[in-house]
């Protein structure tokens, strides 16, 4: 992973020093409350219902043991023992004491992490596929075009005030695990006949309360060109995207507004100035930052390891896990490994200090050190050799991370929701919670296949609901809290070649005791109706929503 | 009495602003400031009777109408009607990067000191600190960072042009 010189280093030691300052400040009655906001917000903290909550960043989603050390101590030492992954692969505590908020930066920095720009209306955390450098699929390892973003729009002087948040996803795989099609900016990135590496430029994608589908406005963008395009593209948009609604003011409905190609041509006649200018990324600056990404000092393997194979024969329990939880990697010999983070008792994402210490510890056994976040809320090992596998099985299990549900309904994604967000209209955990159970019975769950199931407790679509296969929305109904159900939703292309779609919504919402019933008729409605080994997306493309629609409501009337 | 920050001196803000299309009100001393539209307008008879005049652009304003003025303004003055506002950030640099505009670069509005660092950056070079801050104190804040990424107005090539030169040496 990316390491910091002195100079990274010393920027982030700089920006705990300025933030405490405006702390300070704050708390002195220098600053007042809505003086105060947007800085606190560009540091990750939010105010919320119980307490202020801090989004620290997790770029790309690529961690070290001795990160995922400090998060737990940050877990224990400031909060109440947990914390909380995010779909932007980041994490959040919830209950933090303000003032203390720049002690926690500053232990933060001594691991190379901040909270800069994790929220706020300026470019947000890159996010990145989180199987990156390793997955089967992949034709360019994305994480040194994220990082040279990522240190490029980190403090951008132009773009610090944006109408609004700007989020920016890079995939550089065949499957995209990224959803780079429902962000501001997303970027596909691909090899040229020639080997050199290209990328296309996908712009006004988001979800919220107008979720739209990016569409691409540059085909074939020369990777040393990414910055200066990307500064074309929000130096259009902070120009001329709307301020004078927050609900209009993303780059989607400026680019819906103007229609993808006129927006294209502005960018392309501003970045006609820049292009060739001092952003351009020279390309020593790329083997700087690409040798960061080399791969581990593997050991050779022909192909599979016989031990995991006859361990998978012997042991119906480890070969399930293996089945969901184990993915294809690069190099022979070894795999890539998720834990789970959704099962019963706990939110979806969430995760204790005891048990954060301990995945570092597996991460040093047996993944040279490196930890990932997947925006499904999960921690990945990218680098087990298949001989440890069983073991390292076996210690997931004792820390309760081994559900082998990847991919399966109940690997939730749900958004806090009303337990800890202000803005939410109802509660997504019990939801969540309340599907878990009905959903427990594992058999029935490999039987079910394939699905993203996505909650989110307000519009604003943290939870990703509407490129989820189902998707669950909190509404709010004279004061009380209801559901509504979206089918049809996908979140990006699938190795079976399923574009991002966004759901279709099935009728009038539901009480939140009959959501996991209404979720039961879903799935009982497509296992009925479902052709040989078609996965629940699939039906629902081929078939509609009318039959689904016809099933759960038939009863309810 | 406002207070101008120019060349890390704290000044009294003494400019006027005139909202008056007519442009017949500019001071002799060259000390006013007329809005874009104006300036427009009166274009002519602003530079026959004046050395010097200062023009005011909103957020919303196309810099590339002041294009063939830039040599006669000694002053462009850009407004923040709040300081999460930030259009006035991407004029600055078309001002000064683009259109080659030289002469002062002044942020009014609500500046708030801890926007300073980032409005110098873009190529301001004073700045307007309204009533009741503490402008002595604000000057801190242009040293909030010690170093930059980006290609910016007051640092044109960016950290990672010379990072490579530091490592060929
Ligand atoms: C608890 C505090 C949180 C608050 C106050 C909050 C606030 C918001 C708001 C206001 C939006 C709407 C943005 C728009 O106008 O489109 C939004 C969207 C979003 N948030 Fe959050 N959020 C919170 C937690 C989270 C969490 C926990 C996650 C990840 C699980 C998350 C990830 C997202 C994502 C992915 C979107 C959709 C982005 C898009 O429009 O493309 N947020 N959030
Ligand atoms: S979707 Fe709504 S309820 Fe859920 S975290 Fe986002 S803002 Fe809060």
């Amino acid at each position: 992973m990316y390491i910091y010189d002195e100079i990274d280093q010393q920027l982030i030691d700089d920006r705990v020093r300025q933030f405490r300052d405006q702390t300070n400040r704050y708390l002195a009655g220098e600053l007042s409350e809505d003086d105060f906001r947007p800085l606190r917000l560009q540091n990750g903290l939010y105010v919320q219902r119980h307490a202020p909550m801090l989004r620290v960043a997790v770029p790309y989603g690529v961690l070290n043991s001795k990160q995922v050390r400090k998060l737990a101590h940050i877990a224990r030492t400031y909060d109440r023992g947990y914390g909380h992954f995010t779909t932007r692969q980041n994490i959040q505590y919830n209950w933090p004491d303000l003032a203390k908020v720049p002690d926690i930066l500053e232990e933060l920095a001594t691991v190379q992490m901040h909270a800069i720009q994790t929220s706020g209306n300026c470019v947000r955390n890159f996010t990145a596929d989180q199987f990156a450098g390793v997955a089967a699929d992949e034709v360019i390892d994305p994480r040194p075009y994220a990082e040279i973003m990522r240190q490029w729009f980190t403090f951008h002087p132009e773009f610090a005030y944006l109408p609004r948040k700007f989020k920016m996803a890079l995939s550089g795989s065949t499957g995209d695990r990224a959803a780079i099609y429902v962000h501001d900016i997303g970027v596909q990135l691909y090899p040229a006949a020639d080997g050199t590496v290209l990328a296309d430029v996908i712009v006004g994608g988001g979800l919220g309360r107008t979720p739209i589908v990016g569409s691409v406005i540059k085909k074939g963008l020369p990777w040393f060109d990414l910055l200066t395009y990307c500064d074309a593209v929000l130096r259009v948009y902070n120009r001329f995207g709307r301020r004078d609604n927050k609900y209009k003011a993303r780059i989607k409905i400026l680019v819906k507004a103007l229609g993808p190609d006129t927006f294209g041509d502005m960018v392309d006649e501003e970045w006609k100035y820049l292009k060739d200018g001092p952003g351009r990324i020279p390309q020593a600056e790329f083997d700087r930052v690409n040798a960061h990404f080399q791969p581990k000092p593997y050991e050779s393997f022909a192909g599979n390891d016989a031990s995991f194979e006859a361990k998978k024969a012997e042991n119906p329990a480890f070969a399930r896990w293996v089945s969901r939880n184990v993915h294809p990697h690069k190099r022979a010999g070894y795999s890539a490994i998720t834990f789970s983070l959704k099962g019963l008792g706990f939110a979806p994402g969430d995760i204790t200090d005891a048990q954060l210490d301990k995945v570092a510890d597996l991460a040093d056994q047996y993944s040279f050190g490196e930890i990932r976040v997947s925006h499904e809320q999960n921690l990945i090992l990218t680098d087990v050799k298949q001989s440890d596998l069983f073991a390292l099985w076996e210690a997931a299990k004792e820390l309760k991370l081994a559900n082998p549900n990847i991919g399966l309904l109940t690997n939730m994604i749900a958004c806090p929701g009303g337990d800890f967000c202000a803005l939410a209209n109802a509660k997504s955990i019990p939801i969540a919670e309340g599907i878990a159970q009905r959903f427990e019975d594992l058999d029935y769950l490999f039987d079910i296949g394939e699905l993203d199931l996505n909650i989110s407790g307000c519009m604003n679509s943290c939870g990703h609901h509407h490129i989820g296969h189902i998707g669950i929305l909190g509404v709010d109904k004279n004061g009380s809290e209801w559901y509504q159900i979206s089918l049809g939703g996908n979140q990006g292309m699938s190795a079976k070649g399923t574009p991002t779609s966004l759901g279709k919504v099935i009728g009038p919402s539901f009480a939140q005791d009959e959501v996991p019933a209404v979720i039961e008729k879903i799935i009982q409605t497509y296992l009925a109706l479902r052709q040989d080994d078609e996965r629940f997306i699939d039906s629902v493309q081929r078939l509609g929503i009318e039959p689904f629609k016809e099933r759960v409501y038939a009863k309810a009337n | 009495m406002p207070k101008l920050i120019k060349n890390g001196q704290v000044l009294d803000d003494t400019s006027v602003i005139l909202t008056d299309s007519e442009g017949n009100e500019v001071h002799e001393d060259g000390d006013a400031i007329v809005p874009l539209a104006c300036w427009l307008e009166e274009r002519h008879l602003l530079k026959e009777r004046h050395t010097s005049v200062g023009v005011l652009l909103e957020g919303d304003a196309e810099p590339a109408e002041l294009k063939d003025d830039l040599d006669f303004l000694k002053l462009i003055v850009i407004n923040f009607p709040s300081f999460v506002d930030g259009r006035g950030y991407s004029i600055a640099r078309l001002l000064r990067e683009r259109y080659g505009f030289k002469g002062e670069l002044r942020a009014v509005g609500d500046i708030q000191r801890d926007q300073l660092y980032y409005l110098a950056r873009c190529g301001f070079d004073s700045f307007v600190i309204p009533d009741g801050k503490d402008a002595d104190a604000a000057l801190a804040s242009f040293n909030d960072f010690s170093d930059s990424y980006q290609a910016t107005v007051d640092r044109p090539v960016p950290l990672f042009s010379r990072r490579r030169n530091q490592s060929a040496n």
